[in-house]
């Protein structure tokens, strides 16, 4: 049992930190492991990487704090090497960094190359993606980051109840749909078919951060996007070919989508207004934004929806 | 026991189902027999503290409740006649195991409305999400909007009506009463159902395993044109009837393995 939710301003940038801090942290009793924001802040020329060099319950003791600032002058050493110019690199935990860099090159290349730092993790890429996930509820995890200032279009969120696999970064939400810039899940549900896509998808050069079966679906959307088709289309897609009870969300730069399965056994409750729309697991997140009585639906089996900013 | 026993007469059963520390709203009006109390700033607790207390032990016979905000399982188990009415949207698992009352939502309501209810009425003037009348026993539901998926799952007895539309699997597994569904019906309707009738008057998806057009007759005319006079929904569609094909489940009075060599 998680809590999945999300939002997009189609009408220009909004505390989108502050707001999904409120949906998620209304929907704590769903999961109080982890907490994980994607957000999207305003667009620019410098790439932003989000990555962390250790799990939080691990990112203390015997010279650890040597180990993780040698890796961090490891990373930054590579970023140079493979030719980006770093802008700045911030760190509020001591182990999870933000980087801005220029850079023109391939981006799983870059990725690939940052992970081969010991304990590196690249959580996100893209122009205005940036990832951030933690143990705790949303109010820590918000705090910790000062999420609640964070200006934005749009962005997801989830609140983790662990279990299936550890309590962990690496099984937090949402998960970045590697190596497509921007693009980030959030699901609710199991996968029955994991192995088996996953193989697929690792036959096609995609790693996996995870054990978890959600990254399946970002890594698959990322697949059949790369391809050509749109989000929307892909999403179409990923109702025939995964199996399993799920319902998740999927946001790119410029848009955030919903795809329900054919049981439609997971929920999820949406408000569509014009400027904006709001969907999470249960309406008493729609209500942490939107504090007034408003009309909500559950969106139907097989039923794949997206807004643009 | 934490929470056990008895404070500010409000009753704590053993496995301390009252929040120890929850304290009985100040905000509460008392006007003779009716009561009305704004729920905004209050936990899930002390909503349903309030209700119980004004319900059980100062003899209030008609409240409402102010500004739910969505909040989850309220008014649930109460078992005696009364009206409550919501002023706004509750959460999911509201009126679940009811027994008498008679309960109007003005709003929208989350998954698991009227689970397992016994008896009384309760009218949603909005949507409803999934699970809407899960397992009712008896008891009239009407969702003046569109419902979730798996409506009157498990449906026991009862009457739901939906004036919209209504998602896959309803009616999943019904085993008695009615439901009356005047929008479109999704895939799986009436799927492995044991008895019972579902009308609709929209399109139906698709028919679920051992769901079938049921033959119309006097009783189904007088139950809807009944129903919808009580509840004031006007002049009723046309609807089409389902019901079970009575070939899945074993209707003999046959063990599974005799069953089988009639079969054969």
């Amino acid at each position: 049992m998680c809590g999945i939710a999300g939002v997009i301003h189609r009408d220009g940038t909004a505390d989108v930190g502050a707001e999904l801090t409120a949906m998620l942290q209304s929907m704590k009793h769903r999961g109080p492991d982890s907490t994980g924001y994607a957000v999207y802040g305003p667009a620019d020329d410098l790439v932003v990487i989000r990555f962390v060099l250790a799990e939080p319950n691990k990112s203390t003791g015997f010279g650890m704090e040597e180990r993780l600032e040698r890796n961090r002058a490891e990373v930054e050493s590579r970023l140079a090497k493979i030719g980006a110019e770093v802008a700045t690199v911030t760190s509020d935990t001591g182990y999870a960094f933000r980087a801005t860099i220029r850079y023109g090159g391939d981006l799983k290349a870059l990725a690939d190359y940052l992970e081969d730092v010991p304990g590196c993790e690249v959580l996100s890429l893209g122009s205005s993606l940036e990832i951030i996930k933690d143990l705790g509820d949303a109010q820590t995890v918000s705090g910790q980051y000062n999420l609640g200032s964070f200006q934005g279009t749009h962005g997801i969120g989830h609140v983790r109840m662990a279990t299936e696999s550890e309590v962990d970064l690496a099984s937090a939400h949402p998960y970045w749909a590697y190596p497509f810039a921007d693009v980030a899940v959030v699901h609710n549900g199991q996968l029955t078919n994991y192995h088996q896509w996953r193989r697929r998808l690792e036959q096609h050069g995609h790693r996996f951060q995870s054990e978890c079966d959600s990254e399946i679906i970002a890594v698959y959307l990322a697949e059949y996007m790369a391809r050509g088709l749109s989000l929307e289309t892909a999403m179409k897609h990923s109702l025939d070919d995964l199996d399993g009870v799920f319902t998740y969300v999927c946001v790119t730069g410029h848009e955030l989508g919903i795809a329900k399965d054919e049981m439609a056994a997971k929920p999820l409750v949406l408000f569509e207004s014009d400027p904006l729309v709001a969907v999470a697991t249960e309406e008493v997140a729609i209500r942490a934004v939107v504090k007034r009585e408003v009309e909500t639906r559950d969106p139907y089996e097989r039923e794949v929806l997206v807004w643009q900013v | 026991m934490p929470g056990s026993g008895s404070r500010s007469g409000v009753s704590y059963d053993a496995r301390g189902l009252v929040e120890p520390h929850a304290e009985m709203p100040d905000n509460i009006e008392v006007d003779g027999g009716r009561a009305r109390f704004d729920a905004a700033d209050l936990t899930i607790r002390q909503i349903n503290m309030a209700l119980r207390q004004l319900i059980y032990n100062d003899g209030i016979v008609d409240v409402t409740v102010l500004n739910p905000s969505s909040k989850h399982s309220l008014a649930v188990g109460i078992l005696k006649r009364c009206r409550i009415h919501f002023e706004g949207s509750p959460g999911w698992f509201a009126c679940g195991l009811i027994d008498g009352p008679e309960v109007t939502i003005n709003g929208r309501v989350g998954w698991s409305v009227a689970e397992n209810m016994m008896s009384g009425v309760v009218t949603i003037e909005r949507s409803a999400g999934s699970l809407t009348g899960a397992a009712i026993r008896g008891g009239d539901l009407i969702v003046k909007g569109d419902v979730g998926a798996r409506t009157g799952i498990d449906q026991k007895g009862g009457t739901i009506i939906v004036t919209g539309d209504v998602g896959i699997n309803t009616g999943f597994m019904m085993q008695r009463g009615r439901q009356i569904i005047c929008g479109n019906a999704g895939m799986n309707l009436g799927d492995s159902m044991y008895d019972g009738a579902i009308y609709v008057a929209g399109k139906v998806r698709s028919l679920g395993v051992d769901c079938v057009p049921g033959e119309w007759d006097d009783a189904d005319t007088e139950l809807i044109g009944r129903k919808f006079r009580i509840h004031g929904l006007g002049d009723p569609p046309q609807f089409q009837k389902f019901v079970c094909g009575k070939q899945l489940h074993n209707y003999d009075a046959l063990e599974p393995s005799e069953r089988k060599l009639v079969i054969h």
